[in-house]
């Protein structure tokens, strides 16, 4: 059911439409994968497929940026879930917002091979403050901060990208990161969304 | 009439006429608000999907230790002073063509001038320990 609206959802975020895009909405609904519009834009854009072209190689760059962040967001909450200072429901909030990290960097690397670049590898150690994290509001507070950086990374990125269905894309990512924001800013007591803007 | 004349082009030179060309006074607290732009990839103190910030001014470009930066930046034969991190974080991409820095810019000139001092400030605080 829920992989059904979610093709749905991805056929209005596309650019393109054609028969092979039907038959992958088509696989992707009974195979019951659980892909966003945006991967399926990021997967799918015709034009995206421009591999090697000079555009692809200064998108492929913006991508690997985003995915760095991204997969140092992965161990940052690895590292929150693993503190033994997250209390439910806090904790599955941040397994929740890692998951969503996760399909980001997994739907990233997929586009930058498409582009023929060599996705970025997760760091073997990732340097984290941890000697200031010592109750859950700290982990929390450091989690919101990573995640404004994000939306702000995004933002900055989305004018970059010479392909349209990139930067729809990279947008919708910015969104979701802005909803983590939003959470955790209220799971801290914080007005959720304290801006009519964000830069 | 005339009068009227010589004072606009007196405040001209006092005001706009001549701020367009004069330096901006960076604000380091406004400029740590700017600074939060940057928390996705950066921090003060260590190395992340960009490199550390402390030390930044007077450092040569592509330089910071156990950073694994890109060969445009490696060889961009920079250093960065007030003048070469405006130039850099208006455009970066266009400033250092294949800097694998994935950002627009920051295109305020204040913000920019903001943001500069704070990492000058912040360089030379607490926040940054001699290494």
């Amino acid at each position: 059911m829920s992989s059904r609206i979610q093709v749905y959802e991805a056929s209005s975020f596309l650019a393109h439409d054609s028969p092979d895009m039907e038959s992958r909405r088509s696989f992707l609904g009974k195979s019951g994968l659980m892909l966003s519009g945006a991967a399926v834009a990021l997967l799918a854009g015709r034009d995206v497929l421009a591999k090697g072209s000079k555009s692809a190689g200064s998108d492929v760059n913006v991508l690997n940026s985003a995915l760095g962040a991204e997969l140092e967001a992965i161990a940052a909450y690895q590292v929150g879930a693993e503190s033994g200072l997250l209390q439910k429901p806090v904790l599955n909030l941040a397994v929740t917002f890692q998951g969503h990290h996760k399909e980001h960097a997994d739907v990233l690397a997929k586009t930058i091979i498409k582009l023929g670049g060599q996705p970025v590898s997760a760091k073997a150690k990732y340097t984290f403050p941890v000697e200031t994290l010592k109750t859950q509001a700290d982990v929390l507070r450091f989690a919101a901060m990573l995640e404004k950086g994000a939306v702000s990374a995004y933002l900055g990125a989305v004018p970059l990208f010479d392909n349209r269905d990139l930067a729809k894309a990279a947008a919708s990512i910015l969104g979701d990161e802005a909803m983590h924001w939003a959470v955790l800013r209220n799971a801290l007591g914080e007005a959720p969304v304290p801006v009519a803007f964000m830069s | 009439m005339r009068m009227h004349v010589l004072m606009g082009i007196v405040l001209a030179a006092v005001t706009g006429g001549t701020m367009a060309k004069s330096e901006l006074l960076g604000d380091p607290k406004a400029g740590k608000a700017v600074y939060a732009r940057c928390f996705a990839c950066h921090a003060l103190t260590y190395n992340r999907t960009g490199p550390k910030h402390c030390g930044l001014l007077g450092r040569r470009a592509g330089s910071v230790p156990g950073f694994e930066y890109s060969a445009a930046m490696k060889h961009a034969n920079w250093v960065w002073d007030r003048k070469t991190l405006d130039r850099f974080l208006v455009d970066p991409i266009k400033a250092v063509p294949g800097t694998t820095m994935g950002y627009a810019g920051v295109k305020d000139r204040q913000e920019r001038t903001d943001l500069i001092a704070y990492l000058e400030q912040a360089g030379q605080s607490d926040a940054c320990p001699e290494p």
